[in-house]
């Protein structure tokens, strides 16, 4: 809403600068988004008065011209129009001025023209940012010759009127009478605490008895309650007065014709939407308001053919619909340069009906935008008096003193309770019961007999809250005091949410960096990580209206994601990069149900330092913080449950399961799944299961007495296949000790000098403990006896050392 | 015998002088007080002497043999702390040199200030609760007095799933989540991921997160929502900050306000990051709408609430000075390590 400050000020009287006008309004409910000094955009602009002319001596299409620009001596400067002539006024660029022409600017300079000295430009209507709707009688392609009452000297932007001040609100949409200027100035008044006068509109009108040319019916007395129309007779289209087209043009609107003008300067004035129609049209002068019937067409003022459905309501004649009821009229309805009565209409229709057929026809218009927020059922009789009156203004035309009104709107709402000492407790204020009521009454709400009237204006008002707010408000919501709250109250996270942050910590202790990805993906995603067809990762949460395919359906799983992200960075030629995210991945349930949003960690990693067992050992380090113990890696063979699998490297990835449940997959990303994502480099990349992961971990730590007795520490090599799993040989070991293993762990594999092909041989260190007693040397070699027994069975071989 | 006595400590004296390691120390060692030795040599004529002559000269010797002990050890001692000296000064490194670093990781900026924002809440009583991004029509909307075809619900461009779930656009929904499964007194939070149909430019995303804020007991006062919002904003950005309010318009508030905090470039005189305004708009709150409250089962004549929301990313954004939004989104390595 931009609000003219000179139109405000016929209804409330301000002393204060706009900036300030701008800052208090703000503070008191009415946010002002910016505001405009038009004359700032004439900055430079002179009238200047044209003493003589002749033509240019070396150019024929030129001339040089005398000009009084209101100082002692005339100016000369050279011009190429031909429309001025001595003795016109016509608006001067004077140098230092930059003016804007189409998309280029240029900055007047004193400068030769053809040898000659000249010292400003002479400026048509589009230089001055105007057009010919602001003043008709202008030529558009030339010079603009004044013809208003100015002097030489004198600044432009004050001899045209172009030195209002143009304020933008952001209305809020529980306040739709604050869409209007008397709405503003009621806001006005009661933050400046100076009185609002608004007079009611007068006018004299014919003898005529509107209703022998004009009937209304209303069908539909739920979506419209109120119908107010007037007739206006013997039209005489013509331009509206400066004063009214300054006044449209600073609100933003732009000026067409006097009775177009006068229902945009009501809408605006009042907040009601008004509309005209051409009384030829009105077939057999009766209007009807109903809903559309099924197939029924019009062709909107915009000149679009539109299909109505049967939920539509219409303004029809007894044959046709003749304009979507608050949203648009039809084409043939309006005002035409040879109309000659004009029916106005003010009405209330019902604000989601409006909103509905707006949205469904796709276009939201002023009209629609106020109507479906809600207005003020009793405004119509005044809004369609205003324009009568502003017809008569103008003599625009001949309006009937009788009008129409069917009325069929619900008594006022009910009263709310006023409680001051309520209000006071509520907002944390110790505001005085007197103070209270004058803030209410300088917004019109009347407080009697412990209970609040609102105006009918005002919709939002319903509760006690509403009113504390309005008192709040024009208290000043910077005046209530700061306070702590009182009472305790438990807090901490929950043993899931300190779950997530010790994942958080310690992936970035491991040398980790957080990232955060969309959580929707595009459906081709899944093809780039060779998801099969049959898939049920396949089945997502698909958003219906999305931005782009690419971020179409939520992700149900989170490796591509990641995968992006590392292929951004390597596309960056960012050398290496060691990821992490806790993210969610959406899972679809039931259909209308919602999908499951479990949380996973998804690491990845490219770079000289990344390979498999530095992302294994991270996750190792990472589950062994989390307290997961029992961990069994297995490869991903046709048991595992991740089809994610088909993004990893067969011979080089992992399924992770803990306390027997499957928590996550790891490994080397496969080379053409590489190649898709364009990285050139071994990328690597892990997912957990984190509810998984909580659900086997085990945060309880009991303490372990130290030992009080040595160990035996055995070391141990063996050559065996290549087929034989570490692992293999590291269960067949801890095995074989029994009781007293206190740790095996793995210190050399070797390949190549003195070992067969397609063999290795590894070592192990063998720590054995007997926490009862000290352990004898026999115990730990019959122990290792049992070790070798066991590993002679596996087919390893001990090596001589 | 005197003489020799002498004789013995002067030229053990000299040679011990010239001893330059501890090699060469030990077989001095040997030659003076060794079996075979030389003082062990005199000694062992101290039985051809009168016995008039023998305690004299028995002290005597022994004197000799301390001094030569004492001698020998104050120059092991010397010996070995210039050994100890030399290697020292040979291990001297160059201390400019890099350190070796293990790799640290970092947390995403945006990770760093929820952490920060959930610390502040924790400690003033607050706990966190989670709740679901895809997410009835009835929990964003409907229940926050957002009935269908309510004019707001334009300002918030919603991604649809179905006609009755959708993408939340706002952490509000939690609010009502809260209110179902918890009797008051309630104070939660709740940051997370919300989603609004806005194309990606530099200040815009299609995804971004809030954190929600709820308190709910009886006798809570607009006060103690501009207190606790104050405390906020000095906690994140120092004790002079300053916030202001102003009345705006939410469904599920009543009154509710815009909060805006002082500009911490120009301190509230005004600059071009806050055009000119001195204050910045960092969030949405207000006391929670009656309506709200008795919809979620809470009487709200007895109990009364406030509500709060804030934009992460406009936090992080104004704190580490990014101009365009994207660059929290892209994950680019150079961007994360300027974090910590």
């Amino acid at each position: 809403m931009n609000l003219s400050l000179r139109w405000l000020a016929d209804y409330v009287k301000l002393d204060v600068t706009p900036k300030e006008f701008c800052a208090a309004m703000t503070l008191s409910g009415s946010k002002v988004e910016a505001f405009e000094e038009e004359k700032t955009k004439l900055d430079g602009f002179v009238v200047g008065k044209i003493l003589s002319k002749k033509v240019h001596e070396n150019a024929d299409a030129l001339f040089v011209c005398s000009v009084d620009m209101g100082g002692e001596a005339p100016v000369q400067i050279v011009t190429n129009a031909k429309n001025v002539q001595e003795g016109d006024l016509v608006p001067v660029a004077t140098p230092g001025t930059t003016v804007h022409e189409g998309n280029e600017s240029m900055t007047i300079k004193v400068a030769k023209v053809r040898g000659v000295e000249s010292c400003g430009m002479f400026c048509g209507l589009e230089t001055l940012g105007l057009t010919q709707n602001d003043f008709p009688y202008a030529d558009p392609k030339s010079v603009f010759v004044l013809q208003e009452d100015c002097k030489p000297g004198q600044d432009v932007a004050s001899a045209l009127g172009v030195d209002d001040v143009s304020v933008e609100f952001e209305i809020t949409s529980n306040r739709p009478d604050c869409l209007s200027v008397i709405g503003l100035a009621r806001e006005a008044s009661a933050t400046f605490n100076v009185p609002l006068n608004v007079p009611a509109p007068q006018y004299h009108g014919s003898d005529e008895d509107i209703t022998k040319t004009l009937s209304v019916e209303i069908q539909n007395r739920e979506k419209c309650t109120r119908y107010v129309a007037g007739l206006v007779r013997n039209v005489k289209i013509a331009p509206s007065p400066r004063w009214m087209r300054e006044r449209l043009r600073a609100s933003g609107v732009r000026p067409i014709n006097n009775l177009v003008d006068i229902t945009n300067y009501v809408m605006l004035e009042y907040g009601q939407p008004m509309h005209a129609f051409d009384l030829r049209f009105v077939k057999d002068g009766r209007i009807c308001v109903r809903n559309a019937r099924s197939g029924e067409k019009i062709t909107t003022l915009d000149g679009i053919e539109r299909e109505l459905s049967e939920e539509m309501l219409v303004i029809a004649d007894t044959e046709k619909p003749i304009a979507v009821a608050g949203v648009m009229g039809g084409e043939y309805s309006g005002i035409m340069d040879d109309t000659v009565d004009v029916v106005f209409e003010s009405a209330y229709f019902e604000p989601v009906q409006v909103r509905r057929t707006a949205k469904k026809l796709g276009m939201r218009t002023d009209a629609s935008a106020r109507y479906e927020k809600g207005l003020d059922e009793t405004s119509m009789p005044v809004t369609l008096a205003r324009a009568l009156q502003l017809v008569e203004q103008l003599g625009a035309g001949e309006p009937v003193g009788t009008t129409i009104d069917c009325n069929y709107a619900k008594p006022q709402k009910p009263a709310i309770p006023f409680d001051a000492a309520w209000i006071n407790a509520f907002l944390g204020t110790d505001i005085p019961e007197a103070d209270m009521i004058k803030y209410l009454e300088s917004l019109a709400i009347k407080v009697e007999n412990g209970q609040c009237i609102s105006p009918s204006f005002r919709i939002d008002l319903l509760r006690p809250a509403d009113i504390a707010e309005e008192v709040a408000r024009i208290y000043g919501y910077n005046n209530i005091p700061s306070t702590v709250i009182r009472g305790v109250a438990k807090a901490q996270l929950t043993p899931e949410q300190k779950f997530n942050r010790t994942i958080e910590q310690t992936m970035a202790g491991l040398g980790f960096s957080g990232i955060l990805t969309y959580s929707f993906i595009s459906p081709k995603y899944f093809d780039k990580i060779g998801l099969p067809s049959d898939s049920a990762l396949r089945r997502t949460t698909t958003i219906t209206n999305p931005l782009g395919e690419d971020t179409s359906v939520m992700q149900t799983t989170t490796i591509p994601g990641m995968l992006e992200i590392l292929a951004n960075n390597y596309n960056k030629r960012n050398n290496a990069a060691w990821l992490f995210e806790i993210g969610k991945e959406y899972l679809p349930t039931a259909p209308d149900k919602l999908p499951d949003e479990p949380h996973r960690l998804t690491v990845g990693m490219y770079g000289d330092e990344a390979d498999f067992f530095t992302l294994k050992g991270t996750l190792e380090a990472l589950m062994k913080k989390l307290g997961v113990a029992d961990v069994i890696y297995t490869r991903c063979d046709d048991n595992c449950p991740y089809d994610e699998k088909s993004a990893f490297h067969p011979g080089r990835s992992a399924v992770i399961y803990a306390g027997g449940q499957a928590v996550g997959i790891f490994g080397e990303i496969h080379p053409n799944v590489q190649k898709t994502y364009g990285i050139g480099v071994r990328t690597y990349v892990a997912k957990l299961d984190i509810p998984t992961l909580f659900a086997v971990s085990v945060d309880e730590i009991t303490y372990k007495p130290l030992p009080k007795f040595p160990a035996m520490t055995r070391d141990i090599a063996l050559v065996c296949d290549e087929a034989i799993a570490v692992g293999t040989l590291e269960s067949a070991i801890a095995e074989a000790v029994g009781r007293y293993l206190e740790k095996v762990e793995l210190f050399d594999v070797y390949r190549g000098e003195q070992i067969e092909k397609g063999r290795k041989s590894v070592a192990f260190n063998i720590v054995m403990r007997n926490y009862e007693e000290t352990m004898t040397t026999e115990q730990a070699d019959a122990a290792m006896k049992r070790v070798c027994k066991a590993l002679s069975k596996l087919g390893a071989e001990l090596r001589e050392a | 015998m005197k003489e020799q006595l002498k004789q013995i400590e002067e030229a053990a004296r000299e040679q011990l002088a010239a001893v330059a390691d501890l090699k060469a120390l030990d077989e001095l060692r040997v030659k003076f007080l060794g079996k075979k030795g030389e003082l062990t040599g005199i000694l062992k004529q101290m039985g051809k002497l009168s016995a008039e002559e023998r305690p004299a000269m028995g002290q005597l010797a022994n004197q000799v043999r301390s001094s030569l002990e004492s001698m020998l050890a104050d120059k092991t001692q010397a010996l070995q702390s210039a050994a100890q000296n030399a290697r020292l000064a040979a291990e001297t490194l160059d201390i400019t040199m890099p350190g070796k670093a293990p790799r640290t990781g970092r947390l995403h900026p945006l990770q760093i200030v929820e952490n920060e924002v959930k610390e502040i809440f924790l400690g003033m009583g607050f706990s966190v609760a989670d709740g679901p991004e895809v997410e009835y029509d009835y929990y964003n909307f409907e229940a926050l007095n957002l009935p269908p075809d309510h004019p707001a619900r334009d300002t918030q461009d919603t991604f649809y799933i179905t006609d009755n779930i959708l993408l939340r656009t706002q952490t509000s929904s939690v609010q009502v989540h809260v209110m179902e499964t918890q009797k008051p007194p309630i104070r939660v939070i709740s940051p997370g991921r919300v989603y609004r149909s806005d194309a990606v430019d530099a200040t815009h995303s299609p995804l971004f997160h809030q954190i929600e804020g709820l308190v709910i007991d009886k006798g809570i006062t607009m006060a103690d929502l501009k207190g606790t919002l104050e405390l906020l904003m000095q906690r994140l950005y120092g004790d002079d900050c300053k916030i202001r309010l102003r009345p705006h318009h939410f469904p599920f508030t009543e009154p509710s306000a815009e909060v805006d905090v002082m500009c911490f470039q120009c301190m509230g005189k005004g600059c071009r990051m806050c055009k000119n305004e001195g204050y910045i708009e960092l969030l949405g709150a207000g006391m929670v709408h009656p309506w709200v409250l008795e919809n979620s089962g809470i009487d709200s004549s007895v109990y009364s609430g406030f509500a709060f929301g804030l934009g992460l990313e406009r936090i992080v954004m104004r704190r580490y000075n990014i101009s365009d939004m994207r660059l929290l989104f892209e994950n680019d390595t150079r961007f994360l390590e300027q974090f910590r």
